[in-house]
């Protein structure tokens, strides 16, 4: 393999163009005149993994660049900061959710320092309780149900 | 002239004193939001749509088309003062901005740059108010295959124009229209690619895949190098352009609006790529080329004018076919549905107001921009030096709010995490997300004229050739996919996306 980023791109595109065709084959095709749910995703998924292949392929013949190194602290807590967020938000309510978010993914950042940090959070948290739920009236509690609310 | 009515109920519309605080919210929004690296307009106005759903539709529209232009502004202070572009399209303005800066002519730089845009903003202007118009009463005439040819063009458009190599943004493009298709089939009933997830019925929400792979994705790819932030100078004085400056940014303003505005309403990457070319032409033809990339003023000011005019030029498209050309276009589309007004070509004729409203704004928002830029260019120098570090869980938690609020949903989390981890991972491998996100909107959209045109035709697929509007479409689509294969134009492509700062 002489360009990895072509050898990976490509076996995603399969992997996807896969999944298509195999769970589309449920759908029924229909005709050209009256198109099954299955017709449009057939093509795409097999036009996709054409396009993998071709991209496998070329990543034997073409020199590329190597991919670099992958950010692991940063992808991992950014997130799973996002999907903590979304599990606890509505049981433990903004004012609990939002600084846990916060914190959890400013801990990302190479400069973090707890200060600061938790400056942010408090005034974040309040001024997004003000705006967004007094405010807007999006309908998340301040203190959610597991604090017997 | 109807012109001269038109713009007379334009004006009348956005006039009115709610009308201007949304133009000014706007447009500032914009120039915060261009000032800040690593926070595009497509994160904020996806962060914003929810916000509009309280707005009247006119203002909700003028705001947040307020926040593009505006971060073109923005975008280029960031690119003088500290050498990092606050905005993808001011990329290539760091390259003489900055050396103009270090020279001491920071404010000259800036002065050059507004003066730029704001006339590149005005031309813009009057070009969206003179061929929107006569292109959506051709519009009018279209049936589905032609819109389905249209959106083949666009998409074929916006692999050509996009950077990086060619075999993944078709990837990108094919992979956005499957995953476009997910959710509850309009003629069958039936749920594709579901799996059994009730949320999953209505398809995925356009905003939590932008917010994923724009907001999210980035931030993850901004932590992989945080450098620290030195503002070079803190104090701005001698914004006047000396006669001399003068004489030598008249002629690249004018080139560059003339590239910008006829990039911007290209389908694919809007104003990005109108700056890119406007940058190299002036280096290719100007008098003083050895100059550039050492402080060249016409550097500074034929981007400049480019990436704003490409903004304005960009809701051509989107206002005359309710076709979005790139991804803030998608957003604006997606506004204008939350507010109820289908796009497409008969918005002109039935809400006229709002249309001329919407023009005759950007031009009141440009006069806005030059003062929010020139005079109190002291607030934005202050604000850049927030450092990322505080900033980014911010942008996080309105990310967070915002895509739970569309369909008060804890899914619309998950989801947007998810696409925040796969956005990183293909720019990681060197794919660009923004063919793939117009792919992702067209995707229902053209199987559904697909359908509906061979549905007319009997089954016979030679209807996108025999119909005079879609042969065209299609034959311009092949001439651009085969002008890409002749090894001119490719090192053209490829020259042009080159002009990196170092």
């Amino acid at each position: 393999m002489r360009n990895p980023k072509d050898f990976w791109t490509g076996v995603i595109y399969v992997a996807f163009g896969l999944t298509a065709v195999i769970i589309a084959r449920d759908y029924g095709m229909g005709t050209t005149l009256k198109m099954g749910p299955g017709y449009f995703p057939t093509v795409l998924g097999s036009l996709l993994i054409l396009i993998g292949i071709v991209s496998v392929a070329r990543s034997f013949i073409q020199a590329g660049t190597p991919i670099g190194k992958f950010a692991v602290k940063g992808v991992f807590l950014v997130v799973v900061s996002t999907l903590v967020f979304g599990l606890i938000v509505r049981g433990a309510g903004l004012a609990v959710a939002l600084p846990v978010f916060v914190i959890m993914s400013a801990y990302a950042s190479v400069h973090f320092r707890w200060g600061p940090t938790l400056a942010v959070a408090a005034g974040l948290t309040a001024f997004c309780i003000l705006v967004f739920l007094k405010g807007l009236g999006v309908p998340l509690p301040i203190l959610g149900s597991w604090f017997g609310r | 002239m109807e012109l001269i009515g038109n713009l007379a109920l334009g004006l009348s519309t956005a006039i009115t004193p709610i009308n201007l605080l949304y133009c000014l919210i706007g447009v500032f929004l914009g120039t915060l939001i261009g000032v800040l690296p690593g926070l595009g307009p497509t994160a904020t106005i996806a962060m914003l749509l929810p916000v509009t759903f309280v707005l009247p539709p006119v203002s909700a529209l003028i705001m947040l088309a307020g926040i593009y232009y505006g971060s073109q502004y923005g975008g280029s202070t960031t690119s003088i003062l500290i050498n990092l572009p606050g905005e993808a399209a001011s990329v290539v303005t760091t390259l003489d901005g900055y050396q103009m800066a270090l020279q001491g002519r920071a404010g000259v730089a800036l002065a050059t740059a507004a003066i730029g845009s704001f006339f590149a903003g005005t031309v813009a202007t009057l070009l969206l108010a003179l061929f929107a118009p006569p292109l959506a009463e051709m519009a009018l005439k279209f049936g589905p295959a032609d819109y389905f040819s249209l959106m083949v063009l666009g998409l074929v458009a916006s692999i050509v124009l996009a950077q990086g190599s060619l075999l993944h943004a078709l990837g990108m493009v094919v992979l956005g229209l499957l995953l476009g298709l997910i959710g509850t089939d309009v003629n069958s009933g039936m749920q594709r690619y579901t799996f059994d997830i009730p949320q999953l019925a209505d398809g995925i929400g356009f905003v939590v895949v932008a917010m994923g792979m724009f907001g999210l994705a980035e931030i993850i790819r901004n932590l992989e190098q945080e450098g620290d932030r030195a503002v070079l100078v803190k104090k701005i004085t001698n914004l006047m352009p000396t006669k001399e400056d003068w004489k030598r940014m008249v002629a690249p303003i004018l080139r560059g609006t003339a590239i910008g505005s006829a990039v911007g309403i290209l389908p694919g990457s809007g104003s990005i790529l109108g700056a890119f070319a406007a940058y190299s032409l002036e280096k290719k033809i100007s008098k003083h080329s050895a100059e550039f990339g050492k402080g060249a003023i016409e550097g500074v000011a034929a981007p400049e004018a480019a990436n704003n005019a490409g903004a304005q030029t960009s809701f051509i498209p989107m206002l005359t076919l309710g076709i979005p050309s790139n991804p803030v276009m998608a957003l604006m589309v997606g506004a204008m549905i939350i507010q109820g007004i289908q796009p497409g070509p008969s918005v002109i004729k039935e809400q006229p107001a709002l249309f001329w409203g919407i023009v005759v704004s950007m031009w009141i928002g440009n006069l806005f921009l030059i003062i929010l830029n020139l005079p109190l260019i002291g607030i934005w120098v202050r604000i850049i030096m927030v450092p990322y570090r505080l900033l980014y869980p911010a942008i996080l938690a309105f990310c967070g709010i915002g895509v739970f609020s569309l369909n008060n949903s804890e899914f619309d989390i998950y989801l947007m995490g998810l696409f925040g981890l796969l956005g990183y991972l293909f720019v990681k491998l060197g794919c660009e997300p923004a063919p793939m996100l117009l792919a992702f909107i067209l995707g229902r959209l053209m199987e559904e004229y697909l359908r509906r045109a061979l549905l007319i035709s009997r089954g016979d697929p030679t209807v996108f050739i025999t119909r005079p509007i879609s042969a065209t479409l299609l034959a311009l689509a092949v001439l651009a996919m085969c002008s890409v294969l002749i090894p001119a134009f490719y090192k053209t492509r490829e020259e042009a996306f080159r002009e990196e700062p170092t």
